[in-house]
C-alpha cells in the first residue's frame, strides 16, 4: 500500500498576500481517501487520547477510507460540533498527530477539515425538557458546552456581547486561516440544534448573572481571554501603537481590510513592528503584510521558545515577514505618530518556571527599528465584565476559579475556556466546554431524580 | 432571524443635531444617567459610542450630530427604519449622591449628555447648568435643561443668545462668586481641557465624560484607552467619566483625531458613489 503523506495545496505566497483568502486549501476528495487509507487502524488508537474532544478519530478515517463522508462527519458531530474551525486551527500537532505511530504520521487534522467542508450536517432533533440553561460568550467554549448540552435534551438560551456569535474565531483568527463563513456555518449548525443565540447582549450589562442563574437551571460563563495585555512602555499611546485585539478586530470582525465599502478604518502603514511570538502575533503580522504593509515581528526569546504554531511562523516567513528574535522593546518613539520602537538585543539563560530559557536583556546592545506602525501582541488577560458586577471567586490574573467540575463559587454557575484558564487553545475550550456540559448534565440529572 | 432595532420617534433639534428614539426594552431596563451605548446601522457599518440622553419603559433616546460618514447615514434614517445592531447599556453610570452646589457644563452635543445627569442628580443637589454654542442656532435642549436646573447659563460665541462667549469664562465668573461643590463638564474635547484648568488653582472636584474611538465598547480592544493619574484607564469599561484634573489631555487630544484622514476618505468614497 502507498504510505505517501499527502500534502494539501496551498496558495503561493506571492498571489496570497495579495488578499485575505484562506492560504490552506485542504485535500481534494482523492487526496483525503488515499491519506485515510494510510491509517492502521490501530487496536488501541492512541491518537483518540491525545484529542481533548475526545472524537472517535479511528472510526471517522475508516468512513473516508470507505468514501462514506457523510457518516464519518456524523461520528466527528457526536464529539465536536465546529469540524471545520478544528480541522484549521486545531494544533494537531501536538495532540492527535503527535500521538499517532504511523510513519509519517497522519494529518487527522486536514481529514477532519476534508469531511467538514464536503459533507452535510444532519441535525438530530431532540426534545428540549430536561431543564434551561444559558451559556454567556459564543466562542469555540461555549459554543461546544451549548451544542452538547442541546444535543442531551437541554434548552439552551447563549448570550453574545458583540454583534456576531463565535467570539474569537469571529474577532481574532483571521480570514486566510480561519474563513467566516465557515465559523458562520458552524455557528448555524449549534442554531438548528435548538440553541437561541442572543447577540448583542452584555452580560454584567444589559443583563444580571444574578438575574440569570436564577432564571435558569444552570449558567456556564464562556467569557474568554479578551482583555489585552500592554508593555507599560514609554510611547505606548502613541497615534499607530494598536493591541493585537484591536487591530485584529477592526479586520476580522468590522472588516476594515475592505475599507471604504466597510466603513471602520485601519491605517495603512509602510512599516509595521508586531511585539510578540504567539499565534495572535503570527496573525497580525500576516495581516499587516496584506494590507500592503513591511512586518518585523519582535520577540524576546528565540524561535525555539516561540509559541506559535511552527505552521504559521513558516507561512509568515514564506510571505516576506521579518523575524527579529532575542529582542525586547523599550519604549516607542514618535511625537503624535510612531516613528520608531527601541530595543533590546536579548540572551538566553536558565529555564524559567515555564520551562523555557529566561531571556535578560545584554548590557549596551539597545537598538532602533523604524517603523510607523506597533502592534502589542504579548497576550490577553481574561474579560473582567462579570467578575467586576458580582461576587465571583477569581485568580491571580482575574480568571474565574473552578473546581475540578468546573463550578465556580456561585451556585449553578459553571465556567470554562480561556475566562478559567488565562489564554489557551481553540481546542481545550471546546473540551472544557465538554467537560462542563457533562458536569451540568449530571448535577441537574441528581435534582431531577 | 435577525432581530432590529426600530426608530419610533426622529426630531431635528437644531442644524446637524437630530434626536432619535429607539425601540430597546432590553437595554432601556437597565439604563442609568452616563451610560452609552454602540450602535451599528447595517451590516458594512462602524460600530459608534452614544450617550444614552433618556430611557422610558420601551426606549432609549440619543442625540447626535452629522459629523462623519456614519453619522450621516444615521441622520438619513427614518422613523419606522431600524438599526441593525444596539448594544448597551455601556460603561458606569454616575454616582447620584449628595454633593452640595453642581455646576453642569455641556458645550455643543454635551449638552446633550449633561442632560440624563442633572435630572438624576437635581433632587439631591442645587444644579447650575451653563450651556453653549457657537450660535443661538445651534443650541438644543435649552426648556429641558432650564426645567431641570436651578439656574442656567446660556452662552454663545457671537452673543445671539445669553452671555457672549465661552462657557468656560462663564464658569470662571460663576467659580469667583460662589462655592461650588462639583463640576461636571461635557463637550469637545478642548473645552473639557478648559475647564479642568478654570477648575484646578481652586481645587474644585471636576468630572469630565470622554467621548473616545471605541470599536466593541466591552474592554476588549484598548482603542479608548486614556492616562488617567498616569495610568492606563479603557474609557469603555472604567469611564467614560474620569476626573477631568488627572486626564492626559494632551495625549486624549492626538489620539482622538487620529482616523481624521480615513473619514474623510470615506465621506469622498460616498459622494463618487462608490
Amino acid at each position: 500500500m502507498e504510505n505517501k503523506e499527502q500534502k494539501q495545496k496551498e496558495m503561493s505566497p506571492g498571489e496570497r498576500i495579495k488578499g485575505f483568502n484562506e492560504v490552506s486549501l485542504g485535500y481534494t476528495r482523492e487526496q483525503a481517501v488515499k491519506e485515510a487509507r494510510r491509517c492502521l487502524q490501530c487496536k488501541v488508537p492512541l491518537c483518540e487520547r491525545g484529542c481533548p474532544a475526545g472524537i472517535s478519530i479511528k472510526n471517522f478515517i475508516k468512513h473516508i477510507a470507505d468514501e462514506d463522508f457523510d457518516s464519518a462527519l456524523r461520528v466527528i458531530l457526536e464529539k465536536n460540533s465546529l469540524p471545520g474551525v478544528c480541522g484549521r486551527v486545531c494544533p494537531a500537532e501536538d495532540n492527535c498527530k503527535r500521538m499517532c505511530v504511523s510513519n509519517p504520521k497522519i494529518n487527522i487534522n486536514l481529514l477532519e477539515r476534508f469531511v467538514a467542508d464536503n459533507s452535510k450536517k444532519i441535525i438530530a432533533e431532540s426534545k428540549k425538557d430536561k431543564g434551561k440553561i444559558a451559556v454567556i460568550g459564543s466562542g469555540p467554549a461555549g459554543l461546544s458546552c451549548s451544542s452538547d448540552l442541546a444535543l442531551m435534551g437541554y434548552d439552551l438560551v447563549l448570550f453574545e456581547a458583540l454583534h456576531t456569535a463565535g467570539g474569537v474565531l469571529s474577532y481574532g483568527i483571521p480570514e486566510f486561516r480561519l474563513p467566516k463563513n465557515i465559523v458562520n456555518n458552524e455557528v448555524e449548525y449549534v442554531r438548528n440544534l435548538g440553541v437561541e443565540i442572543k447577540l448583542n447582549s452584555v452580560v454584567g450589562k444589559t443583563f444580571d448573572l444574578r438575574e440569570i442563574s436564577k432564571e435558569y437551571d444552570a449558567v456556564f460563563i464562556s467569557t474568554g481571554a479578551g482583555l489585552p495585555y500592554f508593555l507599560g512602555i514609554d510611547g505606548e499611546n502613541l497615534n499607530n501603537v494598536y493591541s493585537a485585539n484591536e487591530f485584529l478586530s477592526r479586520n476580522n470582525l468590522m472588516k476594515s481590510y475592505k475599507f471604504p465599502e466597510y466603513k471602520t478604518p485601519l491605517k495603512r502603514s509602510r512599516k509595521t513592528v508586531v511585539i510578540g511570538g504567539g499565534n495572535v502575533a503570527i496573525d497580525a503580522a500576516r495581516t499587516a503584510r496584506r494590507l500592503g504593509s513591511e512586518v518585523v515581528v519582535v520577540y524576546r526569546r528565540s524561535k525555539d521558545e516561540m509559541p506559535a504554531r511552527t505552521q504559521e511562523v513558516n507561512h509568515a516567513e514564506q510571505e516576506g515577514i521579518e523575524f527579529n528574535l532575542l529582542a525586547n522593546p523599550l519604549s516607542i518613539i514618535g511625537k503624535d505618530d510612531v516613528e520608531g520602537i527601541e530595543c533590546i538585543r536579548m540572551e538566553l539563560g536558565e529555564p524559567d518556571d515555564s520551562g523555557r530559557r529566561r531571556p535578560f536583556p545584554v548590557k549596551g546592545s539597545e537598538f532602533i527599528i523604524d517603523c510607523r506602525q506597533v502592534i502589542v501582541a504579548i497576550g490577553q488577560g481574561p474579560n473582567p465584565l462579570i467578575q467586576k458586577t458580582i461576587n465571583l471567586n477569581t485568580g491571580k490574573k482575574g480568571n474565574i476559579t473552578i473546581n475540578e467540575r468546573y463550578e465556580t463559587s456561585i451556585n449553578n454557575v459553571y465556567a470554562g475556556g480561556d475566562i478559567t484558564s488565562g489564554s489557551s487553545t481553540v481546542i481545550n475550550a471546546i473540551r472544557d466546554g465538554k467537560s462542563a456540559a457533562k458536569q451540568i448534565d449530571e448535577t441537574l440529572k441528581k435534582r431531577r431524580r | 432571524m435577525v432581530k432590529m432595532y426600530r426608530i419610533k420617534e426622529k426630531k431635528v433639534l437644531a442644524e446637524k443635531t437630530i434626536l432619535i428614539r429607539i425601540i430597546a426594552p432590553e437595554i432601556a431596563k437597565k439604563a442609568r444617567a452616563g451610560n452609552f451605548a454602540i450602535l451599528r446601522i447595517d451590516e458594512k457599518g462602524e460600530r459608534i459610542p452614544l450617550t444614552i440622553v433618556d430611557y422610558d419603559k420601551d426606549t432609549i433616546t440619543f442625540i447626535f450630530l452629522v459629523v462623519g460618514k456614519t453619522t450621516n447615514d444615521l441622520s438619513k434614517l427614518n422613523e419606522g427604519d431600524s438599526i441593525l445592531d444596539v448594544v448597551g447599556p455601556l460603561g458606569n453610570a454616575i454616582d447620584v449622591e449628595k454633593y452640595g452646589k453642581v455646576v453642569f457644563v455641556g458645550g455643543g452635543l454635551g449638552i446633550a449628555a449633561i442632560y440624563p445627569q442633572l435630572k438624576a442628580l437635581k433632587k439631591l443637589n442645587k444644579i447650575i447648568s451653563i450651556i453653549g454654542a457657537r450660535t443661538k442656532e445651534l443650541l438644543f435642549l435649552v426648556d429641558e435643561i432650564k426645567e431641570n436646573s436651578n439656574e442656567t447659563i446660556i452662552c454663545t460665541d457671537d452673543g445671539s443668545l445669553g452671555r457672549k462667549g465661552f462657557v468656560t469664562e462663564a464658569l470662571k465668573d460663576l467659580i469667583e462668586n460662589e462655592k461650588i461643590d462639583r463640576v461636571i463638564a461635557i463637550g469637545p474635547p478642548i473645552m473639557m481641557k478648559a475647564v479642568s484648568d478654570v477648575t484646578r488653582d481652586k481645587k474644585i472636584k471636576t468630572i469630565a465624560s470622554i467621548n473616545t474611538i471605541m470599536v466593541d465598547g466591552i474592554g476588549m480592544c484598548g482603542s479608548c484607552r486614556v492616562r488617567v493619574n498616569n495610568e492606563i484607564k479603557f474609557a469603555c469599561v472604567d469611564g467614560p467619566e474620569f476626573d477631568a484634573h488627572e486626564i492626559d489631555w494632551d495625549e486624549f487630544l492626538k489620539r482622538n483625531s487620529r482616523y481624521k484622514e480615513e473619514e474623510h476618505e470615506c465621506m469622498m468614497a460616498k459622494n463618487n458613489g462608490k
